[in-house]
């Protein structure tokens, strides 16, 4: 039997049962296939918060999602929800404004290293720090991927970058201390090697309510492995599956990521505290009484 | 693979090729590695994932989970015959 | 439709224009504001702070203006009547986003209590040398409303004509005040809620699947609007875009998406553009003026008359988009324009474009941190008629 013959009759039996791939329901089909390279991870950690969103039983229509600028910041483009690609930088404060706006919707905020910690870095620290109710997914490259490999905050030290031609001699962020540090309540990172647990984070994520961080380590075959001869896509994720050690609840201080050393992942940070809006309307129930109306769905306004 | 021919294995993988970038991610992490690159090439000229192996593949979707492209996935048999019926009594139905 | 009562500050106050500003934006109906602190605006966030929790709405003060001029946009798209408030610097940082609310038809109310430039500057002084800005400030083609205020009562009832315009038009909306306007305290007279006539959104009626959130017809070139969370789906991007949403990066969609927006505003310019004009008939010179420069001017004027001079004042109450028209039809009559302003030739240049030599036009400019002597004025009134 050709490969040919085999791919049509899969197609035969797929229209007889009326199957489809699961990631199918969760994506703008119209706008398939995508941008992102082959090897590429993006498309994996979609596929990851497309299992989130049917594990989660939430109505899609509650949800948005938020994108700045980049290779990751196209998820916002493909996904079949209410979806907003933002100017570089600022998807946390536009998904702040909606979510003030709009209560009773679940926004997020779903972007790359480099729009999240370099230019909207301010707004990750402050968001964190308000325990702004959003749930953020950075899918973290080490480079910016769209402009064609230029050193990001995330670079660690050592590997070259177009502009940083003689090897990185910068000092990298480690994005979950970050996070933490501000005040986070939920803390993650996963590898798109592990698929399941970054699914499941991102579930958790979603019912969690106040500022979640999850960070997705995910391979840029075309500028960041190549030019550092690294080989292809799936030969970083094989890396990230040899070199992972998952540590939940351990401390973010200690999970700083070295080039090509090992990866700490896991849970990090569960914990809880009233978020921004939670806090403003305890604040002004005590200090206006009855002349304030407490702001929010739970409070049958919106 | 189809409905009168005796199953293989647990369950079966369908792939888009059309949509395939051949990052060989699905390969590379089946878990029971029933998976192996096609000799055709797709129409933009990348080798697609075949199911080599049909009496090792599970079904368990990972090859879906893990795919980039969105172009692979997997269903156990058990679970396609349950849709052959239900799309069956759809199409009766509608009669 | 008639203002949400819960907002409206009915009554007779004495306030500055700052306040007064704040109160026209929650009787616009205003419900969600993010700010950043800068003099000489700050007044306008620090009353709606104030104000906002019993009357049902967030304020929110950001991390610096680059996120407060997003964060309204994520607000409007959540369903609210948004605002934000700055001053030059702010106002500098918040350009990209101007562009953004530009592109995305996102209704957005952004006001400027004008100061001294460029850079820090005068930070508690006046000056209108952010008028081109407003114009130009951002990258690309665009059109903006842009309103100027001369009173704090005018900031008040301007303010609700800028909420009606932003969603009327969904252009952002530039609220043109300066620092004489903004902390300068008069009478300001609130009508009650049914005398105060407010723009519903423009929100679509169509079905998800039918609707797609930037289609336009050539008779109405304002698409409808949706919010998130009503089953829509949609996408908004700043790249350019089909009437999907969806990107579009071709010569052809950037033709059809760059010139709708633009043309809905210059082609619908005489709906939009508001002059006052006292005298202008078989006057020999007319004052062109805005803003705060407007009540001196005013003086000027008088003083002219005083001495027997035929002069006009037009006062443009909407200074972008320009009263093109107006300002042609006015040159065939006149000897000569008179423009002062608080900057060193900026809405003169708009004059001057459109007279286009068949009068003269005299600029009066000041380089800031006070308002004109009336004066400079009368000279330059006397220079133009003889």
């Amino acid at each position: 039997m050709s490969e040919e013959m085999g791919l049509e009759m899969e197609q035969d039996l797929e229209r007889e049962c009326a199957l489809e791939n699961p990631v199918l329901p969760y994506l703008r089909q119209d706008r398939i296939p995508h941008i992102w390279c082959p090897g590429c991870g993006i498309g994996t950690t979609v596929n990851c918060f497309a299992r989130a969103l049917t594990e989660s039983g939430m109505n899609m229509d509650d949800i948005a999602i938020v994108s700045g600028i980049g290779c990751t910041g196209r998820v916002a483009g493909y996904l079949n929800l209410d979806s907003f690609h933002t100017t570089h930088g600022r998807a946390i404060p536009f998904a702040t404004g909606l979510k003030l706006a709009n209560p009773h919707m679940k926004v997020v905020v779903y972007s790359g290293d480099g729009d999240l910690s370099a230019i909207g870095g301010n707004h990750l620290l402050h968001a964190a720090r308000r325990n702004m109710d959003l749930m953020v997914v950075c899918v973290n490259n080490f480079t910016y991927g769209m402009t064609g490999g230029q050193v990001a905050p995330t670079t660690p030290t050592g590997p070259t970058q177009t502009t940083m031609p003689y090897g990185n001699f910068e000092s990298s962020f480690n994005l979950p201390a970050l996070a933490s540090a501000c005040g986070a309540v939920y803390v993650a990172r996963w590898t798109v090697y592990h698929v399941r647990q970054l699914a499941k984070a991102m579930r958790e994520g979603l019912q969690k309510k106040g500022f979640v961080f999850i960070e997705a380590l995910s391979p840029c075959p075309t500028l960041y492995s190549r030019r550092n001869r690294l080989g292809d896509g799936v030969d970083q994720v094989k890396y990230y599956k040899e070199r992972s050690i998952v540590k939940n609840g351990a401390d973010t201080k200690d999970v700083g990521l070295t080039y090509q050393g090992d990866i700490v992942v896991g849970k990090f940070v569960d914990r809880e505290r009233p978020t921004w809006m939670d806090s403003m309307n305890e604040h002004f129930t005590k200090v206006l009484g009855n002349k304030f109306t407490p702001y929010g769905v739970e409070n049958g306004q919106d | 693979m189809s409905g009168d021919e005796p199953k293989k294995g647990k369950g079966t993988v369908f792939v888009r090729a059309e949509v395939c970038k051949g990052c060989s991610y699905c390969i590379d992490f089946c878990p029971t590695h029933s998976l192996e690159f096609s000799r055709e090439f797709n129409a933009k000229g990348y080798h697609y994932p075949t199911l080599a192996r049909p009496e090792d593949c599970t079904g368990c979707d990972l090859c879906g989970l893990y795919c980039p492209d969105f172009a692979i996935y997997g269903v156990r048999w058990k679970d396609i015959e349950e849709k052959r019926q239900k799309a069956a009594q759809v199409a009766k139905a509608s009669e | 439709m008639q203002a949400d009562p819960k907002g409206v500050l009915t009554g007779i106050h004495f306030m500055d224009g700052d306040h007064a500003a704040c109160e026209g934006a929650l009787a616009a109906g205003c419900r969600f504001v993010a700010g950043y602190p800068i003099t000489p605006s700050t007044e306008i966030v620090e009353r709606f702070a104030a104000r906002i929790p019993t009357v049902g709405g967030v304020f929110i003060q950001m991390e610096d203006e680059l996120a407060a001029s997003i964060a309204i946009q994520g607000g409007a798209w959540g369903g609210k009547k948004v605002m934000s408030v700055s001053s030059g610097p702010g106002i500098s940082l918040m350009m990209e986003h101007l562009g953004y609310a530009f592109i995305t038809e996102t209704p957005s109310v952004w006001v400027n209590v004008q100061r001294g430039g460029p850079s820090t500057g005068l930070p508690t002084q006046p000056a209108q040398a952010d008028m081109m800005q407003a114009k130009w400030g951002s990258h690309g083609d665009f059109e903006v409303i842009a309103l100027a205020p001369n009173s704090p009562q005018e900031c008040f009832d301007l303010m609700i004509t800028a909420f009606n315009l932003t969603e009327t038009w969904r252009v952002p909306v530039m609220f043109m005040m300066d620092e004489v306007v903004g902390h300068m305290t008069e009478r300001v007279e609130i009508p009650p809620p049914e005398k105060i006539e407010v723009v519903d959104r423009k929100w679509t009626t169509k079905k998800p699947g039918e609707y797609k959130p930037f289609e336009t017809t050539p008779e109405d070139p304002v698409p409808f609007m949706t919010k998130a969370g009503d089953g829509h789906r949609i996408h908004v991007t700043g790249l350019t875009h089909d009437e999907r949403g969806y990107p579009a990066m071709t010569v052809p969609a950037q033709d059809k998406l760059v010139k709708r927006l633009v043309y809905k505003i210059r082609d619908n310019a005489d709906k939009i553009v508001d002059v006052r004009e006292d005298g202008v008939e078989g006057a020999d010179v007319i004052v062109v003026s805005y803003g705060i420069t407007s009540r001196v001017a005013m003086a000027a004027v008088e003083q002219a008359r005083a001495k027997g001079i035929k002069v006009g004042h037009l006062r443009m109450v909407i200074c972008w988009p320009f009263p093109a028209k107006r300002i042609k039809e006015l040159a065939k009559k006149v000897k000569a324009f008179v423009v002062p302003e608080i900057n060193l030739g900026q809405m003169v240049l708009e004059v001057e474009r459109h007279v286009a030599g068949v009068a003269k036009v005299l600029h009066v400019g000041h380089a800031g941190g006070t308002v004109h002597e009336p004066d400079v004025i009368l000279e330059k009134i006397m220079e133009a008629v003889r």
